[in-house]
């Protein structure tokens, strides 16, 4: 019973078709590492892959031949990685990589590796043929000691694919910074009163500070 | 700003505070944004300290753009720049300024100083180290923003006052840096002057919507949140532009009006609360 428990984790976590992480299991990660992030300010990598032309790899040589490229590229992502670092199929041949305490220093390093063997590979596709594909990489770190969301992080490290991708592709695009970000939300809440021309903020704002604190100068 | 937010997310986090001094003898005073009145209060606030009987020194430790020389009216020919490069003493460099109060100026030559390197850390230190016997409080007037040389800066401090208007690009920057002074530094109280205020309230209504905003977004170790010290409101004052037109400090040239006397009272609070106390 327990072994049939977890095979269907198993199943539940991994994408069928490359056996990496699935979509799911990627992003309950990541939201891990926001958390991880916000405590201890510690940078992290997300890096967004996506295979170059993949369309025509799959109206040249086939969709079998398509599989064989996302399976052989995605061996290859697993073989890059440290163990603490977690690779996913996104989706389609977009595939993510999260890597946590990653030195701002060593991410275009660490990305530009993974390009590197990935365009050194010789992709069997039948019995004589082989094709070579290229990935372009967009990574941003996560914003240090705040609590980010995943759907913002994913959305810069997908700009800078989408750079990579315009560029040229084959390439990787790094936001270096580790952003410092002042979110929307937060500054609503900060000066949303702002807008409705009354500061009605002063009424709501009324709880003093903790004991402790100095009063207000003409107090 | 956002340059200098990411420049400063960048930079390694500054090394741990030296033991350098009794708490509550070196302040940094900072902001944010620029342009918010923080030389301003800083001059002024030393002069208000000065006038209480304390013996004060205010660093320019805005090193690449210092403006305490402007605001002051002070361009003495040996400056930071040359303790710094080891062509005079930091007496030769300490100027009396008309409030009373003594200045260390950077001086222009400093451009050079703006990125942090392992030596200019270590001139930094051996400066203050030098100055904490001397003085009752040293106030470092750091840079706008949250550079590394800002955060080395207030690194060194044991109590920061954080300057900001009721703007919302004030408040947004001086939100951001006390997250990043909460995160890196842990720092576990900021004392908040709101400069410019238009009615009385105002700045303690501020401070406390920073702090809602703060509670809910910066994680910090439970039950160790950073929390913010509302010490005064600089009400807005036409004497101000005035005073500052002529290069002259307010505290000196209308020490009645509202400003000055709100300056004041900023002094006497910090006298009361982490001067002596050290808090």
């Amino acid at each position: 019973m327990q072994s049939v428990i977890d095979g269907l984790c198993e199943l539940s976590l991994k994408d069928p078709m490359t056996g990496l992480a699935n979509r799911r299991h990627f992003l309950s990660v990541l939201e891990r590492e926001i958390d991880g992030v916000a405590r201890s300010g510690e940078p992290a990598l997300l890096l967004m892959l996506d295979i170059d032309h993949f369309k025509s790899i799959n109206d040249t040589h086939g969709h079998l031949a398509g599989d064989q490229v996302l399976q052989a590229v995605a061996r290859c992502l697993s073989r890059c990685i440290r163990p603490m670092d977690t690779v996913a199929r996104y989706g389609g041949e977009e595939f993510a990589v999260v890597l946590p305490n990653c030195l701002v220093s060593v991410g275009e390093a660490v990305a530009e590796r993974i390009r590197m063997t990935v365009e050194s590979l010789m992709i069997s596709v039948g019995p004589s043929s082989h094709v070579k594909a290229t990935i372009s990489i967009g990574g941003a770190y996560a914003p240090a000691w705040v609590r980010s969301t995943a759907p913002l992080w994913i959305e810069r490290a997908d700009n800078l694919l989408y750079r990579a991708k315009s560029e040229g592709r084959n390439r990787v695009c790094i936001d270096h910074q580790q952003a410092i970000a002042v979110s929307a939300e937060e500054k609503n809440l900060l000066f949303g009163h702002l807008a409705l021309g009354e500061p009605a903020w002063l009424e709501r704002v009324a709880v003093e500070p903790a004991s402790g604190s100095v009063s207000g100068v003409g107090e | 700003m956002s340059d200098e937010l990411q420049a400063a997310a960048e930079a390694k986090p500054p090394e741990p505070t030296v033991p350098l001094a009794p708490p509550g003898k070196v302040m940094a005073v900072t902001s944010g944004k620029g342009g918010v009145g923080k030389t301003f209060v800083s001059a002024n606030l030393a002069a208000a300290l000065a006038k209480r009987g304390q013996r004060v020194l205010v660093l320019d430790a805005d090193l690449g753009l210092a403006n305490l020389d402007v605001v002051l009216n002070l361009y003495p020919k040996v400056t930071l720049h040359d303790v710094f490069s080891g062509k005079a003493t930091i007496e030769e460099a300490i100027v009396q300024a008309p409030g009373g109060f003594s200045v260390l100026l950077a001086g222009s030559g400093m451009v050079e100083y703006s990125r942090l390197t392992p030596e200019i850390r270590a001139d930094f230190l051996r400066i203050i180290h030098g100055l904490i016997p001397r003085y009752d409080v040293v106030l470092l007037d750091t840079g706008a923003g949250i550079s590394d040389v800002v955060l080395f800066a207030v690194s060194l401090a044991s109590v920061v006052l954080v300057v900001a208007t009721p703007e919302p690009t004030s408040l947004t920057d001086a939100y951001a840096t006390i997250k990043v002074l909460a995160g890196q530094q842990h720092r576990a109280n900021i004392h908040m002057v709101i400069n410019q205020t238009a009615r009385l309230g105002d700045g303690r209504a501020i401070t406390g919507q920073l702090q809602q905003v703060l509670d809910r977004f910066v994680v910090t170790e439970p039950g160790r949140g950073v929390r913010l010290i509302h010490l005064a409101d600089i009400p807005s004052d036409p004497s101000v532009r005035q005073a500052v037109m002529r290069r002259q400090l307010l505290m000196q040239t209308l020490p009645g009006c509202p400003a000055a006397l709100a300056m004041t009272q900023l002094a006497r609070k910090l006298e009361e609360t982490v001067i002596k106390s050290g808090r």
